[in-house]
């Protein structure tokens, strides 16, 4: 206790000596100590162990600060760091290029490479040397165009100035749909005029639905009130996204039970077949027996039939029964019936 | 790996049923701990609680199975059981069918069980209800389809099909890279 206090009052010895040298980079203000930390030390007293490293090494850091070519600014003195060595590491991703342009990722596929071009270029009607764009260049092709010529076919009272003119607006709006174009790739913006129809020839199937959903949509509800078009595809893409449940929930279990319990029960009442297979030596012979009766020898015909539906049977059997004595008319098909009765007799 | 959903969870025990009936209810309730059924790449696992939480850290492209496969999922959604249940149906069957010794390999090998090599068959079997099918010294060797219900078994030829063949234990070699 008593060094302690005593080494607390008078100042300590601004002398650190390390095993290793440490790495002082003074323009970070960064010492980085390669050291082996004692065990021993940092076990039995870690709070104090640590403090006296961490004292030590900003020491280290002063001292070096000390070093450094210094100046004084209003009444302060103040050490010129030098630039940092210690290179740190970003703490954000670094920044992608620009995605590239439809013309420039063509170019690069078919290795088109962009030449340099002089600024001016010498134009041999003005006889000058003229800019190739930008500046002075529409002046100097109002100079070149004071006149033109009106083409062979053309309509002599058309005014070829304007249509010059709009044909390079035409080109500048063409350019900056391309650019606009561009930025929405870049950025997969889904751009909502390409949705509707365009002005292809021949449509395909998917442009022509996704042209009819945009104009059902295209109302001032949103489509809310729109009545339902014919037998209309849903779009790719617009459902409802499933839903899964947590991986881990407690409500599985009962869940399950539930589901199981909704099968059990949605069991028919008369499991039919077992009614059928149990009764298999008797009452198979009765139908059996019933189906000669009504059809005689065509036995084949009556077993499916029967088989199938007994109760239409029966009620067709009985009609039939009746029709030849009624009408005394029947389709040739449908002779063996009648021969049933007829044998009966015999 | 997922939970199954309502229809899926349908699916899967309406197939199930055909096999061990009300018998689910012990598989889902158990004393030994939580069980449950997770679905990963379309195929249902049946797994205890305590193993998936721990799978649930393994991404879904590294898992490759968990727990015990019960079947799959096809393509047009119905349920396929595999041949790895045969372990949580056995015990639970309620139609079984016994082979006879020299038709065990028959089976085996995959094919579908004729009334000679029948051996012997549970009661009240419904005609194309699920069964389980074991040897004469009661190992279960695999599942199919009742062809016959146990009284048209008695008044049939020796030559017709009983039991349509669905899986056997003979896919363990027979599929062993397909099995998971």
């Amino acid at each position: 206790m008593e060094v302690e206090s005593s080494s607390s009052d008078e100042p300590r010895s601004i002398a650190v000596e390390k095993a290793i040298e440490v790495d002082i980079d003074p323009g970070n203000l960064l010492v980085s100590d390669s050291n082996e930390i004692s065990r021993l030390q940092l076990n039995s007293n870690p709070a104090e162990y640590l403090k006296e490293l961490t004292r030590s090494n900003t020491q280290l850091l002063i001292n070096r600060i000390f070093t450094l070519p210094f100046h004084r600014v209003d009444d302060v003195i103040v050490a010129e760091l030098p630039k940092p060595t210690y290179v740190l590491p970003r703490s954000k991703p670094a920044p992608k290029a620009r995605p590239l342009s439809k013309w420039e990722s063509y170019a690069k596929e078919k290795g088109i490479v962009k030449k340099k071009k002089s600024r001016l270029v010498w134009d041999e009607m003005v006889k000058k040397w003229v800019p190739r764009f930008g500046y002075r260049r529409a002046e100097a092709e109002h100079a070149k165009d004071w006149l033109i010529e009106v083409p062979q076919h053309a309509d002599p009272y058309e005014d070829q100035f304007e249509k010059k003119s709009e044909e390079k607006s035409e080109r500048v709006a063409k350019n900056e749909l391309q650019r606009l174009r561009n930025l929405a790739k870049a950025k997969k913006v889904v751009v909502p005029a390409a949705k509707g129809l365009t002005s292809k020839v021949k449509q395909s199937k998917e442009e022509l639905l996704t042209a009819a959903h945009t104009a059902n949509k295209a109302t001032a509800s949103l489509g809310k009130f729109q009545p339902k078009v014919g037998k209309l595809k849903p779009l790719k893409g617009t459902g409802k996204k499933r839903q899964f449940e947590p991986l881990i929930n407690n409500q599985e279990k009962a869940k399950n039970l539930s589901v199981l319990d909704k099968i059990m029960n949605k069991k028919p009442k008369i499991d039919v077949e077992s009614v059928v297979s149990k009764s298999v030596g008797s009452g198979n012979l009765k139908r059996k027996g019933q189906g000669q009766d009504n059809y005689g020898d065509d036995e084949d015909g009556g077993q499916r039939r029967g088989g199938r539906r007994g109760k239409q049977m029966g009620t067709k059997n009985s009609k039939i029964k009746k029709g030849p004595a009624k009408k005394g008319s029947f389709k040739k098909g449908r002779a063996s019936p009648r021969s049933g009765p007829k044998k009966k007799k015999n | 790996m997922r939970p199954l959903t309502e229809e899926e969870t349908r699916l899967f025990f309406e197939k199930l049923a055909k096999y061990i009936g009300e018998n689910i209810k012990v598989l889902i309730d158990r004393p030994d701990g939580p069980f449950c059924f997770r679905l990963h790449k379309e195929r249902v696992y049946y797994v205890s609680e305590e193993i998936m939480k721990k799978a649930g850290n393994i991404s879904r492209d590294n898992l490759v199975c968990l727990g015990t496969c019960l079947g799959k999922f096809t393509k047009t959604k119905k349920f396929r059981l595999h041949i790895t249940a045969l372990d949580y149906m056995a015990p639970y069957a309620q139609a079984k069918m016994w082979l006879k010794p020299n038709a065990e390999q028959q089976f085996l090998y995959g094919h579908n069980v004729m009334k000679s090599g029948l051996g012997r068959i549970s009661e009240n079997t419904v005609k194309y209800s699920g069964v389980v099918v074991y040897s004469m010294n009661d190992i279960p060797l695999g599942f199919g389809t009742a062809a016959k219900s146990t009284t048209e078994c008695r008044h049939t030829d020796p030559g017709t099909i009983v039991c349509f063949h669905q899986a056997d234990i003979g896919e363990y070699i027979r599929s062993e890279d397909t099995l998971t």
